[in-house]
């Protein structure tokens, strides 16, 4: 799995932090999203799959097919 | 086409009004995005278009054709629907540089930050309510004051000034008010809040205002954060008071489900979630095609005013188990508009949680015996509101 993060869009709801913490966090001066990790290892990939759900201003983008390694 | 019906889009059913009006369920079904009158004591009655399905309901609100109803007019007689500095009355850029002022404050870990505060104005609560002894009203002492008094500590109100504060905002919430009494209300709100900026101009106050002013202070002019302020106070304190009353209500009528939000700390959170999907308190204010768009395969013009209901979308999330329909605080959550979504989801949802997950399960084992003061089917709610409410909430224990 892939995660890009569209920074211009994000919204600073907290979704994201709240659904998979290992992955994302915000920016203490403005709340937008921080891409911790951008290739998450399996067991973070369902959270990560919540936070992109939840996130209201889609500004999280995955890419599911796994890369070369 | 089917004739317009005239009925308020956040219509709840006279029997059980935490569920919505049959109407809304009706209006679901119909394939046709329908066409309905809505009452507005600010711009008179006018035609909208109205969502009720939640796929609808995500996909316009996430479209940046989309608008807000009421951008502000400078021409036009201050109202809550149209003030500089209210996040609601702004759209695209001019409202994505806004809204990056106020974020910083409400981050997750601002939020976590602010956990033992809100702990604290629980506990005064909770004596305050123990004070008033059997009979006491959980609305007038609980509900309320929590949400104002956090609100008040964000904003850097003193305490002499708290009582005027929630009068104002009560006032600025109802609908049943005429559009002259809107303006003088206003214009109280914003005497206050602007000595109240003044004094953070002078010494910026270690809180969310005196932040805002400290580090956009001179990017952000005495009208805006006037605007600032009211916003907070108007979006922070009737939504989370209603939350508060209708899921005390709710639960007291549900003792099996207050059982889990009382006695399993780890199902706190996923209850509240619960709570949040299924009282929907707040109406999306409305919106206005600001280019021709399509939601749900259907054409809507530019200019058409839309509203959505909240209230009923979250009863029908696609992908969602079990019925939507019935209150249950052991439900993996679902992700629910009550907060809208897109670009305007509410800035301090993550504050309204907070304070949920604190005072809820501190209410319930302070008053392990709580139980409701008057018959169920005396519980006074406000159906007639912006937001939903329980006027008066007596409880015994």
């Amino acid at each position: 799995m892939k995660v890009e993060v569209d920074e211009p869009r994000c919204v600073a709801a907290g979704h994201c932090v709240t659904s998979a913490p290992e992955v994302f966090d915000q920016r203490d001066d403005d709340g937008v999203v921080d891409l911790l990790d951008d290739a998450p290892p399996e067991d973070e990939h369902e959270r990560v799959r919540e936070a992109a759900l939840l996130c209201p201003s889609a500004a999280i983008i995955l890419q599911e097919r796994d890369g070369p390694a | 086409m089917p004739e317009p019906k005239a009925l308020p889009f956040s219509a709840r059913d006279a029997e059980c009004p935490f569920n919505p009006a049959d109407e809304l369920y009706e209006l679901q079904k119909q394939e046709e995005l329908p066409r309905v009158p809505v009452p507005s004591p600010i711009m008179g009655e006018f035609e909208a278009v109205e969502l009720t399905r939640f796929q609808d309901a995500k996909e316009a609100m996430s479209d940046p054709r989309l608008q807000m109803g009421f951008v502000f007019d400078p021409e036009q007689p201050r109202t809550m629907m149209n003030q500089p500095g209210n996040l609601l009355n702004y759209n695209g850029a001019d409202h994505r540089r806004l809204r990056r002022m106020l974020t910083s404050a409400f981050t997750i870990k601002r939020i976590r930050s602010l956990t033992s505060k809100i702990e604290e104005i629980v506990e005064s609560r909770l004596d305050a309510l123990e004070a008033a002894g059997r009979g006491a009203d959980i609305v007038h002492e609980f509900s309320t004051p929590i949400p104002t008094l956090v609100i008040c500590e964000l904003l850097g109100v003193p305490y002499e000034d708290r009582e005027g504060f929630q009068r104002r905002a009560k006032i600025g919430l109802d609908v049943n008010t005429t559009r002259e009494e809107q303006i003088a209300n206003l214009g109280e709100m914003d005497e206050y809040m602007g000595r109240l900026v003044a004094s953070h101009r002078r010494s910026p106050g270690d809180n969310l205002l005196g932040t805002v002013v400290r580090d956009f202070g001179d990017q952000l002019s005495e009208d805006e954060l006037i605007g600032i302020g009211n916003m907070l106070l108007v979006a922070g304190h009737e939504t989370t008071a209603s939350m508060l009353s209708s899921s005390v209500a709710l639960l007291l009528q549900n003792p099996d489900q207050l059982a889990v939000v009382r006695d399993d700390p780890d199902a706190v959170d996923d209850a509240v979630e619960e709570l949040l999907r299924y009282c929907s308190p707040a109406i999306a204010l409305p919106r206005e095609a600001g280019e021709d768009m399509v939601v749900g395969g259907q054409e809507i013009n530019k200019g058409e005013r839309v509203v959505t209901s909240l209230l009923v979308a979250n009863r029908e999330i696609p992908g969602a188990e079990g019925d939507l329909d019935v209150l249950d605080v052991r439900r993996t959550p679902v992700p629910h508009v009550t907060f809208g979504y897109g670009s305007h989801q509410c800035l301090g949802q993550q504050l309204a949680r907070a304070e949920l997950r604190v005072a809820l399960p501190a209410l319930f084992n302070r008053f392990p015996a709580l139980a409701l003061g008057v018959p169920e089917e005396e519980i006074d709610y406000r159906t007639t509101s912006l937001v939903f409410a329980v006027n008066k909430l007596p409880v015994t224990w």
